[in-house]
């Protein structure tokens, strides 16, 4: 089973876990119903659908609400690192939290404490905490988009904010800029690069790019890394080898975000709700 | 607290390689004076924040400096600046010589613009000023951001440096000041 453990965009949001589902554009877990827009809503709208279509059960998820502060963050962090020893998850997602080094580092040394180890994925927050605390290599996967993966590539940098100018210079150098997070022991297992392109790496170099069809305005559409990375989350849950998963879910959340013909103002929703159409096909297509 | 104790904790270097570090700032003040009012207002506020002695590429301020959570860089910030005190200058621990991001992408979507500093993307709608997407970004203040500003325009959404908490909230701020430069006439 797939667990998905992340924030809610509202001060007052109590810490819940629980089965997910998706109702009407609305996370629902426990009795708590939450609009789907962007972050980790996006992500755990994209497993859900990935889910249905594959006949998988739904994500479970672990949510509390953060606007930044961090209190709800370091409430969740402590929750899930006494929890998560006793379950018997096979995926954990990790996504938009707080990044804090000590407790990243404690949540690691509770994941240790499991059974049977799980395939371990982040992106947001979790991934800058996982690159700060050195521990990048604890992972089977990263989803950064091309300004994430320039801040991993730099090895002195603590945030995205922090990025060397010379390094984020070189975007358009995205294989560069994968050599040298791997380098520094600054990227997980395997990579999957969001962007114009996208791009599957692992230590030995690009595995895999995917740039069909494009469309240039999902650069701007806030959520549409959430959804690859809820995509992918729930293949590898499914089964799937991590690099078969990612191929699929690079197309999928392509073909997803053509159908849903965008324009720069077009909401993450609308994607959403063609991932089962577009993964369908693209299932069909591979054989 | 004590002048002894602030000279104790002068001399407790912590090494700037070390990983658990890695999430820590250091504030940079005028004077001595300044640290102390800082150190216990901030005390007061909640955080966890230490006086310290500056690492040597620290070359302005005086002998003494505040370490601090560094992702929450844009929330403390404003709170010293409605305080009084603002810090002369906010650095990484691991690496005092590093500059907030300062390159800007620009793309021209016809009707749309958007602006990217670091992680951060603002696309707003060119005719109206109407800001329609919010992109990119880690921390939990992005998509509360997100929430806020999107459907405004320009010159009525709240700014990121009013309510947002964290570096990506920075670099959003950056990212906003910088369009507004953009579409201004």
């Amino acid at each position: 089973m797939l667990a998905i453990v992340g924030t809610v965009p509202s001060e007052g949001f109590p810490l819940v876990s629980g089965e997910i589902i998706l109702e009407d554009s609305h996370i629902c877990i426990c009795d708590e119903r939450i609009s789907v827009n962007r972050g980790t809503m996006a992500l755990m709208a994209a497993a859900i659908n990935t889910a249905q279509t594959l006949s998988q059960p739904a994500p479970f998820g672990y949510l509390v609400g953060d606007i930044g502060l961090g209190k709800g963050s370091r409430t969740l962090y402590k929750y899930v690192t006494d929890h998560l020893p006793h379950s018997s998850f096979q995926t954990l997602t990790f996504h938009y939290l707080q990044p804090i080094v000590h407790w990243h580092e404690r949540l690691q040394q509770s994941l240790q404490k499991m059974k049977e180890r799980p395939t371990l994925i982040a992106d947001a927050g979790f991934m800058y905490a996982a690159k700060m605390s050195g521990q990048s290599s604890l992972y089977d996967l990263f989803t950064p988009d091309i300004g994430e993966l320039a801040f991993l590539a730099d090895e002195k940098a603590p945030h995205p904010f922090y990025t060397r100018g010379f390094i984020l210079h070189d975007e358009n150098l995205v294989p560069d800029l994968i050599s040298r997070a791997y380098e520094h022991n600054n990227a997980s297992r395997f990579l999957l690069v969001k962007g114009r392109q996208d791009y599957l790496a692992d230590r030995q170099g690009i595995l895999k790019t995917v740039d069909n069809p494009v469309e240039e305005a999902l650069e701007a559409m806030g959520g549409t890394g959430d959804t690859l990375t809820g995509i992918v989350s729930a293949l590898i849950d499914s089964g799937m080898a991590i690099e078969e998963a990612a191929v699929v879910a690079m197309k999928t959340n392509r073909l997803a975000g053509h159908y849903a013909h965008p324009t720069p103002a077009t909401r993450i929703i609308e994607v959403i709700r063609h991932i089962p159409k577009a993964l369908s096909e693209v299932l069909k297509e591979r054989g | 607290m004590s002048f002894s104790s602030l000279f104790k904790g002068k001399q407790t270097h912590r090494d700037p390689g070390n990983a658990e570090n890695a999430d820590r700032g250091i504030m940079v003040f005028e004077n001595t004076s300044e640290v102390i009012q800082a150190e216990n207002f901030l005390k007061r506020e909640g955080w966890e924040v230490k006086v310290m002695g500056p690492p040597p590429e620290i070359q302005s301020g005086c002998d003494l400096i505040i370490e601090f959570p560094l992702i929450e860089e844009l929330n403390i910030l404003r709170m010293l600046e409605k305080k009084g005190i603002p810090p002369l200058e906010i650095v990484p621990v691991t690496s005092p010589l590093l500059q907030p991001v300062n390159l800007f992408h620009v793309k021209d979507f016809g009707e749309y613009l958007m602006v990217r500093a670091a992680n951060m993307k603002l696309t707003v709608e060119k005719t109206t000023g109407n800001i329609v997407n919010v992109s990119g970004g880690g921390c939990p203040d992005v998509p509360y951001l997100a929430c806020e500003m999107v459907g405004h325009t320009l010159a009525e959404a709240p700014s990121p440096r009013e309510i947002g908490h964290t570096l990506c909230g920075y670099a959003l701020q950056l990212a906003f000041e910088e369009i507004q430069r953009q579409c201004s006439p």
